[in-house]
């Protein structure tokens, strides 16, 4: 009699607030297995996995552990159950050390007290068990990423879990160190373990997966042996039926003659390993990757928040020098960042205040800030950008996230940059915003602004974009031209560096 | 810190000591570095003034016993992330209730009455900070004043005597051998915190809730129930702490303990624990207090009034921590 399968989910429904995020779901994982968990932004891949490990519980459907029917409703007791998740945002303690986090809360103790040495033989035990050469008494905090990501998936295996959620995991390891963790999976796979790989890419998931299920729209769309399905395919069924239709792309603006508005030469900073390319005026430039390419760190460094360490910048031809923010704000660059609520605004100010914060200079007469200049100018901006807002002076952390993400792009356009650099504007903003922030990139670049966008939301890309830049490992290794992008899947099997 | 410096210190003469100094966590051990540095420079200024006779630094490890109680409680609140500033309060509310409840119902009844404002207290704190999510400093802050202001009320201003010997011997007058009680009792405490901090699977909690309260919750730890005993525990010691202050000033009165918070913290962040939580030691935390006991004493004994103290030793204890922080 064959094994049980390691993981049964079947009918799996669940809602939040009335929105559907999984629709009648089943999904098998076997023992022994490595299952490749594939899915868009949205299509339900983190609540299904959620669901498994006790975090939501769900409105119908069953679960089954090795045959066995399974109702966690707490993390703990899906841990005693056998379910391991490796976290993405990583669940260790940097001042314990490795031993400590492994066993913490479960301490091996004698006499009432921490059993150090116990603890510390057990984990050395452990680590050799799956091949990992950590010194168990090393902090955590001074480990490197890919150390720390093992520390994880030690805890994991600790309480003999016999199932591992793992949630893009190589996202912020290197070459050699995503070969290391491979070599990890493939033992923990000969010892019986079910492995779940959530990851976007694709060579990846050729590389370790026994099977893909994709999920689309809080759907089970399908799950096939990968040795019957090609990366078209998946990429195809990934993106589904949303793909960009050629009309709806704004106007090309035309891209002024004469030297380029913003070089970039050969960039590195922490997370960029030289990037280079050259903004013209009035053009728009995707930056598309995988997540932990260094997209947002080549942004930060081109906003002067991380320094740069090699390579330079040029603003119409003359190199400029970026140690700060302001000295960025001074050459005429400007920053949309990543995340609105905790870098773009301040919540409990007013949408006055925060519109008018990087042009409070030009507020003043004779040094004090003049309310009938904030009110001018925000009026403008306001109207300018659609925001629709009905009390101006009430704090922004009352606003929509989609008109909070147009402050943040109008408080910035208050400054007049030439270049504007925008990290995720869609991400988070409901449909209507998205076309609206679509529209006010395409008028920004008609004005003669240069603008590099950087987005995982491709149809976004597609319709702002004249042209594609794709990142990968820290560096620009292609540029593309949006005449050659049609779809999000030529976009996606660019980033894959799977075009035909 | 390259190379080519441009110091007019000549090269070191031996390579040991850099060796010994790189061995250094100067985070985790500069208390032990200063209580040393400072020690030695008031041993060779004011040995003369008896700086190191038995009965003088006795006199230091006395003079720090209390404090030192109360910041071993707050060793683990702060290593939780959080603060608690009513302690000298609660000690001056234990001192009133334990004298007056000893004065009434005698010795047993007195002391069960000063543990009880502790736990109550502490109750009252560590539910508004792990329930109803209060930030502790504010928690903290009003119960500072109503704990004050309780004691002064009840007690119209007026110091309660303690006419029991057998309480005011052994909460800290009396001596075992040339050790005064109070020291005992610190030890004791010492002891225990430091066991419980390192060894015991709370203290693991305690410094794990500090560090990453989201990475503790997903290791399954109860983060709320780990915040209300830090607090639960901090006015549990800052009431042994008022009994002490009760017994051997063979009384009770409201202002014992007042201030009292700000050299229990200072002791804490003296002893190499973080203020941001997840990093913590109880005996670093002792060393804190004994050094700021140190400085005291070592002040007083060299003529300097208690203004010229005040400012040094804040200017000390902002080189510590700053020194601390490098590296």
């Amino acid at each position: 009699m064959p094994a049980p399968t390691a993981v049964r989910m079947t009918g799996i429904c669940k809602a939040f607030d009335g929105v559907t995020v999984l629709d009648d779901v089943d999904f098998e994982v076997e023992a022994a297995e490595v299952h490749a968990l594939a899915g868009g932004n949205g299509a339900g891949k983190s609540t299904l996995m959620k669901i498994l490990q006790g975090v939501y519980q769900r409105d119908a459907g069953r679960v089954e552990l090795f045959g066995e029917p399974m109702s966690a409703t707490t993390i703990q007791a899906a841990r005693a159950a056998g379910i391991g998740m490796v976290f993405q945002e990583f669940s260790l303690i940097s001042t314990l050390t490795v031993a400590q986090n492994i066993f913490l809360d479960d301490e091996p103790t004698r006499a009432g007290l921490i059993d150090d040495a116990t603890m510390r033989t057990r984990s050395a035990e452990l680590l050799a068990r799956i091949g990992v050469e950590i010194d168990p008494g090393a902090e955590v905090g001074d480990l490197s990423t890919a150390q720390w990501q093992l520390t994880e998936i030690a805890k994991a295996l600790r309480q003999d879990a016999r199932v591992l959620i793992m949630d893009e995991p190589t996202a912020s390891l290197a070459k050699h160190e995503v070969d290391a963790l491979f070599e990890l999976i493939a033992r923990l796979k000969a010892q019986g373990i079910a492995v779940i790989y959530i990851s976007h890419r694709m060579d990846e998931v050729y590389r370790i997966a026994d099977r893909i299920t994709i999920l689309r729209n809080g759907r089970h769309l399908l799950t096939a042996r990968l040795d019957e399905v090609t990366p078209q395919e998946i990429v195809a069924g990934i993106a589904g039926k949303e793909l960009v239709e050629a009309g709806v792309r704004g106007p090309r603006a035309e891209v002024a003659e004469g030297p380029p508005l913003l070089e970039v030469q050969d960039v590195r900073a922490p997370g960029v390993d030289g990037a280079t390319f050259e903004v013209r005026a009035g053009e728009v430039v995707g930056i598309a990757g995988l997540m932990g390419a260094g997209r947002t760190e080549l942004a930060r460094a081109l906003f002067g928040v991380t320094r740069i360490t090699g390579g330079g910048l040029r603003m119409h031809g003359a190199p400029v020098n970026l140690d700060s923010p302001a000295d960025a704000i001074a050459a005429g660059i400007a920053l949309i960042p990543e995340d609105r609520r905790l870098q773009g605004l301040v919540l409990d100010h007013s949408v006055r205040e925060n519109l008018t914060l990087p042009v409070l200079d030009g507020m003043r007469r004779w040094g004090l800030l003049v309310a009938d200049r904030i009110r001018a100018t925000s009026d403008q901006l306001i109207e300018r950008f659609h925001i629709a807002v009905a009390r101006p002076d009430a704090p922004a952390r009352l606003l929509s996230g989609g008109n909070q993400q147009k402050i943040v792009i109008a408080k910035w356009l208050g400054t007049d940059p030439e270049v504007l650099v925008m990290d995720e504007p869609t991400a988070g903003v409901d449909v209507g915003t998205k076309s609206e922030i679509v529209r006010i990139v395409r008028e920004l670049a008609r004005t003669g602004k240069g603008i590099v966008v950087i987005s995982s939301e491709y149809p976004e890309l597609i319709a702002m974009c004249d042209r594609f830049l794709i990142m990968r490992a820290g560096r620009i290794v292609d540029s593309v031209d949006a005449d050659s992008i049609q779809t999000e899947v030529d976009l996606e099997l660019a980033v894959q560096g799977l075009a035909a | 810190m390259s190379a080519g410096a441009p110091t007019t210190v000549a090269a070191a003469p031996g390579g040991a000591v850099h060796g010994l100094l790189s061995r250094l966590d100067w985070r985790r051990d500069i208390i032990y570095v200063g209580f040393v540095v400072v020690f030695l420079v008031f041993a060779v200024l004011l040995g003369d003034q008896g700086f190191l006779s038995t009965t003088n630094l006795l006199n230091i490890l006395r003079q720090s016993a209390i404090v030192t109680i109360m910041a071993v409680g707050m060793t683990f609140v702060i290593g939780c992330a959080e603060i608690d500033l009513s302690v000298g309060s609660i000690a001056g509310l234990t001192s009133i209730t334990t004298a007056m409840a000893i004065a009434s119902f005698g010795l047993v009844p007195g002391v069960v009455a000063g543990l009880a404002v502790g736990a109550l207290v502490g109750a009252v704190n560590g539910a508004l900070v792990a329930f109803v999510r209060i930030p502790s400093f504010l928690v903290t802050l009003a119960m500072l004043g109503i704990a004050a202001g309780v004691a002064q009320w009840v007690t119209d201003s007026a110091p309660q005597p303690i006419l029991n010997s057998t309480f005011n011997t052994v909460f800290g007058s009396g001596s075992i051998g040339p050790i005064p009680g109070l020291v005992l009792w610190s030890g004791f405490a010492v002891a225990l915190g430091a066991v419980v901090l390192r060894k015991a699977k709370f203290g693991r909690q305690v410094l794990a809730t500090g560090a990453n309260r989201t990475a503790a919750e997903y290791s399954g730890i109860n983060t709320r129930a780990i915040k209300f005993k830090v607090m639960m525990l901090s006015a549990m010691a800052a009431s042994v702490a008022g009994m002490l202050y009760a017994g051997r000033l063979h009384s009770g009165r409201f202002q014992w303990g007042a201030g009292d918070e700000l050299n229990a913290i200072a002791a804490v962040i003296l002893g190499g624990t973080a203020l941001a939580g997840g990093r913590g030691s109880v005996v670093g935390t002792l060393f804190g207090a004994l050094l700021m006991g140190l400085i005291n004493n070592g002040l007083i004994l060299a003529g300097l009034d208690s203004s010229q103290q005040q400012v040094i030793r804040g200017v000390i204890i902002v080189l510590a921590v700053a020194l601390a922080r490098n590296k």
